[in-house]
């Protein structure tokens, strides 16, 4: 079963991101999941501003800046592992070194 | 509601539970309909204790009120007229007994205790049913403590207590010839149970400390009804111990210490002699087993509070007896740190490359232990691997930056 880990975090921590105590606990478990052979992808997201947005608009569209980050958690990044079960896949889930203020959804993949 | 009135129904309703559960499904072998019986007492209780006051015999209260119940779902069920007389036996039994001893109630946990860890229900179901039913913790609790999803936790409760009553397995504590293989899964399930409250630690919440104390009770009970085996005393010696190092476990900014670096002091001496004690009667009877073992492991640990060093070759010589008995991925990860200490970083080193890949590929502690025992013979390449996959299989943040010092340190020695 496919999963993904789906990491949302504080603004805090985004801008914790170059503090190598934040840093170092990615960079090792990025290192665990392959070292377990399960991780099939993944990627880690630049911070929440410098996204650019479109909206469908009838035949036309709108680009715009943002969205500015008005909750408490924006999306990270994300992993996505390939393991037995869902219990296996939530062992893995609470080792993500997020901080308290962020979280992690686990989300089964869809079949295409 | 009354706050105080709310608290006291939710107190005496967890103290309760598990002894009613015990009594009722013991005559009635039938786990899921006396928890559907006490838990609508329950309810009704919090309802009309905070108006009414909270009765002078609660459990009795209870009693009533699941028997009410009971009956209710006995009628609708049209169950057969013999499960209804033993049901209604046991509650005239129960209603005698209170009105002879006042308000004693027979606490009959320690047979659901052994029903919960018959060896025909699945071994991974043991410690959590025990927790569910002998101690009243809720599924949702338990499934965290677990890390598995709410339902899968409670689909395996569910079909447990379903075989339970199917397969009629007995609500006793059962007798000496029996007594050997089947007192090993209740003292492991009571192990597993500390070791949660252990573990959850981390989680700094109040719930995981009283697991850790429930489970000490429950040995201190197991070993008032079986004084003469030895493995309760041992259980109970090993929970002491670990108990006794506690708050040491922590500086004074809430970072993790190392058991070789606790600060002796802050152990606590009144529960070390306790533990100290129960080894000894435990000896006394001369058949050795994991649990005494572990226990010994803990006391030549606890001995640098008095000799204010570690005698590494009496450990390593400890568990090898404990591999011997028991050649769990972790006894055997263990063993090689401690022989790591006693005869030199390669000859653990050597120990672990013994294993099997799949036990300790993603087994966190030996990632630790390789870790250290790495840095120590001068491999500092591969120890930077070994302490980063150590750091990425832990879910403690504490544990996380112990970790990370270590590294640290590893790697300003490269420099």
């Amino acid at each position: 079963m496919q999963y993904a880990l789906i990491i949302r975090e504080s603004a805090e921590d985004f801008k914790r991101r170059e503090d190598p105590t934040y840093k170092n606990g990615w960079i090792a478990y990025t290192q665990a999941l392959i070292q377990a052979g399960i991780m099939t992808g993944g990627a880690g997201l630049t911070a929440p501003e410098t996204a650019t947005l479109i909206r469908h608009r009838g035949d036309d569209h709108d680009v715009q800046d943002g969205p500015f980050p008005e909750g408490k958690e924006q999306l990270g990044g994300f992993y996505l592992i390939d393991v037995p079960d869902l219990d296996t896949a939530l062992e893995w889930a609470v080792r993500v070194p997020v901080s308290q203020q962020g979280s992690v959804e686990i989300r089964p993949l869809l079949h295409m | 509601m009354n706050p105080d009135v709310g608290r006291a129904t939710e107190r005496v309703a967890r103290q309760s539970y598990g002894k009613l559960i015990a009594f009722l499904a013991a005559r009635s072998g039938d786990v899921p309909s006396a928890e559907d019986a006490l838990s609508e007492a329950l309810a009704a209780a919090l309802d009309s204790w905070p108006e009414r006051g909270i009765p002078d015999n609660p459990e009795a209260w209870l009693m009533v009120a699941a028997r009410r119940n009971l009956y209710r779902a006995a009628r609708h069920a049209k169950v057969k007229t013999a499960a209804r007389d033993t049901v209604t036996m046991a509650f005239e039994e129960a209603e005698e007994r209170m009105n002879a001893d006042g308000p004693a109630f027979p606490d009959e946990r320690l047979k659901l205790l052994f029903t919960c860890t018959h060896p025909a229900i699945d071994r991974s179901v043991h410690t959590p049913l025990m927790l569910q039913t002998v101690l009243g913790i809720d599924a949702k609790t338990i499934a965290r403590a677990f890390i598995v999803s709410p339902e899968t936790m409670s689909q395996r409760l569910v079909r447990a207590k379903t075989k339970i009553r199917e397969a009629h397995i007995p609500f006793t504590v059962p007798d000496r010839s029996m007594l050997p293989g089947r007192l090993a899964g209740v003292l492991s399930a009571i192990y597993a149970a500390y070791g949660l409250g252990w573990d959850g630690l981390d989680g700094e919440d109040g719930k995981h400390g009283s697991l850790a104390d429930e489970a000490i009770w429950l040995g201190r009970a197991l070993l008032a009804t079986l004084p003469e085996e030895p493995e309760t005393a041992g259980l109970l010696s090993l929970m002491l111990y670990c108990e006794a190092r506690r708050s040491a476990r922590r500086n004074a900014e809430g970072r993790y210490v190392p058991l070789d670096e606790q600060d002796t002091a802050r152990w606590n001496a009144i529960m070390i002699a306790e533990a100290d004690n129960l080894l000894r009667q435990a000896g006394a009877f001369d058949r050795f087993g994991p649990f005494q073992c572990q226990a010994a492991i803990q006391s030549v640990h606890t001995e640098r509070h008095r000799s204010g060093g570690t005698d590494w070759a009496a450990l390593a010589m400890l568990y090898d007896a404990l591999v011997l008995m028991t050649p769990t991925t972790g006894a055997r990860v263990s063993r090689a740190a401690v022989i790591g200490r006693a005869q030199g970083a390669t000859a653990g080193l050597h120990h672990l490359n013994q294993m099997a890949e799949r036990d300790i590929a993603t087994y966190q502690p030996h990632w630790a232990v390789r870790a250290h025992l790495l840095a120590e013979a001068g491999e500092t390449e591969s120890a930077v691997v070994a302490y980063r996959t150590a750091i990425g299989l832990s879910d403690s943040p504490s544990v996380r930056e112990f970790l990370q010092t270590r590294l640290d340190a590893v790697q300003a020695d490269k420099n």
